[in-house]
């Protein structure tokens, strides 16, 4: 390698590195990318993804003696205010309904968080996309990605409330998870990427998008119950499916069906009827909870492609609007 | 040097789109649809050439030619509107000292973080770390945070990450005006190595001087096109020429007088001994007379007349001027000639290049300039090396003990 050869203090001789090269990579630059090759490229840097979401950790916590803790710190008083508020103040008769609230909250802020800043990071990193070349979708991606971590410590205040509360997870549907998270991560990245470039141009697009993060927050079920306030309406009309449209929908009902882990629940304000019982998820059966979400990785997956292509579209012209 | 080409160009085009007060915002995209107005700005018309691996080339022209769109597009950090670039082996770009540094985090993190964007992995920066931070300088404060650093070390640790990637093909734009003159040396020496080590170099420069000592060839730009490429001393005449021609067009206003161009032309450079008639053969130590002649067209109050003398490697050795002999000078209509007369000519041996002109007295101004007008080889009889031969003597003193 011709790495080897200049590492030491170089001698004439051993200097010729062209003629025994091994073959070089070729690039090219040009006003049109395929997305294969674009793929191909975000894939050789990898490293600096990883690099990029831990700056963004170091940075966000740098001067801070707690560090770290702080983001578990306001998950954790989230969740001690919901228990609060919803187990003593205004009884809702759920169960645990701190658990069931958190555990969609969870996946959702994983989304918002990763989308919202994946649309402004172009821009705000405009600096280094002037100035560097790299595959800038990169940026969105570990925009994503720092959301992704801090999910996980999220996850782990919520694991920390469910073993206190003693609440055990559904544990043979726990692998479920994997591919809701990935369905999740899959359409954050295609939306944060298309977004990302759109807001170069639009820059009301990140404005935009917290008005719409805020609406889609409520056309998902994480405060109320899908089954027991939605379908009894939707079902009359054969409308379901449009509020399963909704990509969050079936992911934040699997993470629900996986964590929260009780479909049916006695409603403890129901103290009339001690035997009544009211089906607050879905009570369909593991396998279509699996399909679903499997269904809604694929879309990602083309999602992803499109924003790709949509990204290499609207690339060309970044240093010049910036 | 070998004819693979490292770099190729290929009719690449790049079109800027200027917008008068366009707005970023939805509404006003949508209220001012249609009638966007905007014009189009062509930075770069299809350009095509080839670098070859192991050739170090310049890219000369003047503010707005083109040159670090060029050179963006060869980095990839722009894309051409047509045409393309390929580029055959690993490059790294010096497009900004120190861009993507995190101001937040350690030198450390920073040349790991920068290391990944040039395209290394963790283990390859780990390698080469010792070497960035003993390059840059920076052994005692590479555990500081960069928003404490000093300009000259951030740009230090900037070009230490850029080098130490060892790319086959190293853009630098200008980067090397930065830092103090001692680091510069150490850049410039940095780069000689590269060369050395037969990667590819391609450097966008102002300084002429540098594009000779250091370029195999150089790319003149003018407007976005091409006008030249070929030998540094060659190109760097045109690219004079090209800024001549820009200035021509141009009237001068100094001294409460209005200047055409062509007013004023420089005919001829020529070396001669004092009161010769027919041309003998220069001795190192000789006696020579310098004459520019010219014309005017027009009376031209205040003016300078200067000379260069660059050697074959193209380094600067010597320069006259009038307005450092304090002669105020104004141009009559008609032909003349300025003599400099030198006592001695220093030079040993080598064959120098003269270059000549005449320029306004604030020097803003370049009225006429012929680059490497004539040649003064000389007969060096002495024995020592050296490009510079003077009278000297030796004498010996013994201190008995």
């Amino acid at each position: 390698m011709s790495d080897d050869a200049s590492a030491s203090v170089p001698s004439p001789e051993k200097q010729k590195v062209v003629d025994v090269a091994p073959p070089k990579q070729v690039r090219v630059v040009s006003a049109s990318s395929s997305v294969p090759s674009r793929i191909k490229e975000i894939w050789r840097c990898r490293e600096l993804l990883l690099n990029l979401v831990s700056t963004e950790i170091k940075v966000k916590y740098k001067n801070s003696s707690l560090g770290l803790l702080w983001s578990m710190v306001a998950p954790a008083t989230t969740l001690a205010i919901y228990w609060l508020v919803f187990g003593l103040v205004l009884k809702n008769g759920i169960p645990h309904f701190a658990i069931y609230l958190f555990s969609g909250i969870v996946f959702w802020n994983f989304f918002q968080t990763g989308v919202q800043t994946a649309t402004g990071v172009v821009v705000q990193q405009a600096g280094i996309v002037k100035k560097v070349a790299f595959p800038r979708e990169i940026l969105a991606i570990a925009a994503v990605g720092t959301a992704a971590v801090y999910m996980f410590f999220q996850a782990i205040v919520l694991i920390l409330f469910m073993i206190v509360v003693g609440n055990a997870p559904a544990w043979n549907l726990l692998p479920l998870l994997i591919p809701a998270l990935l369905a999740a991560a899959l359409i954050s990245v295609a939306l944060g990427i298309a977004l990302s470039a759109v807001n170069v141009y639009l820059r009301d697009m990140q404005h935009l998008m917290e008005v719409v993060m805020m609406a889609w927050f409520w056309a998902c079920p994480i405060v109320y119950s899908f089954w027991h306030s939605i379908y009894p309406h939707t079902d009359q009309h054969g409308l379901t499916w449009v509020y399963l449209l909704n990509p969050m929908t079936p992911i934040i009902l699997t993470v629900q069906r996986v964590i929260y882990a009780h479909p049916v629940v006695h409603l403890t304000t129901d103290t009339a009827n001690p035997h009544s019982l009211t089906q607050l998820l879905p009570p369909w059966p593991a396998t279509s909870y699996l399909w679903m979400d499997l269904a809604l990785i694929v879309v990602g997956l083309a999602a992803t492609y499109g924003a790709l292509a949509i990204f290499g579209r609207l690339e060309g012209n970044f240093a010049e609007e910036l | 040097m070998s004819e693979q080409s490292a770099v190729t160009i290929e009719g690449v085009s790049k079109r800027f789109r200027l917008y008068h007060e366009r707005g970023n915002s939805l509404k006003e995209r949508i209220v001012k649809a249609g009638h966007a107005r905007y014009e189009d700005l062509w930075a770069l018309h299809d350009l095509s050439f080839d670098v070859k691996e192991g050739e170090t080339i310049g890219i000369l022209g003047h503010n707005g030619s083109g040159k670090s769109t060029l050179l963006k597009c060869i980095c990839g950090v722009l894309q051409p509107t047509t045409g393309q670039v390929v580029v055959r082996g690993k490059l790294a770009g010096l497009l900004e000292l120190g861009a993507g540094f995190q101001p937040e985090l350690s030198g450390r993190d920073n040349v790991y973080l920068n290391g990944s964007m040039l395209g290394l992995s963790k283990k390859e920066v780990a390698k080469v770390f010792d070497e960035i931070v003993e390059f840059a300088e920076l052994e005692q404060f590479i555990d500081n945070q960069v928003k404490f650093y000093s300009s000259g070390m951030y740009v230090r640790l900037g070009f230490a990450v850029a080098v130490s990637v060892k790319p086959d093909i190293l853009v630098i734009d200008e980067v090397l005006a930065v830092g103090d003159e001692r680091f510069q040396r150490k850049c410039l020496q940095r780069i000689r190595e590269f060369k050395e080590q037969g990667r590819t170099i391609i450097v966008v420069t102002h300084s002429a001087d540098q594009v000779k000592s250091i370029c195999d060839r150089a790319v003149v730009l003018s407007h976005g096109n091409m006008l030249d490429i070929g030998t540094p001393g060659h190109a760097v005449q045109i690219f004079r020429d090209s800024l001549l021609g820009e200035e021509a067009s141009r009237p001068v206003h100094e001294e409460n007088q209005t200047v055409h161009k062509g007013d004023v032309t420089l005919l001829d450079i020529h070396c001669t001994h004092p009161g010769a008639v027919a041309s003998l053969p220069f001795r190192s130590g000789d006696p020579v007379e310098i004459t520019l002649v010219y014309t005017s067209s027009a009376t031209v109050k205040g003016v300078v007349f200067s000379i260069e003398v660059h050697s074959p490697l193209g380094y600067l050795v010597l320069t006259a001027s009038t307005l450092d002999l304090d002669e105020h000078l104004d141009l009559e209509t008609g032909k003349g000639e300025l003599t400099f007369s030198f006592d001695t000519w220093p030079f040993a041996g080598e064959e120098m290049k003269i270059s000549g002109g005449i320029l306004s007295r604030l020097g803003g101004v370049v009225y006429a300039w012929k680059e490497d007008a004539c040649r003064l080889k000389t007969i060096y009889e002495g024995r020592s090396p050296g490009i510079v031969t003077l009278p000297v003597k030796a004498s010996l003193k013994v201190a008995t003990l």
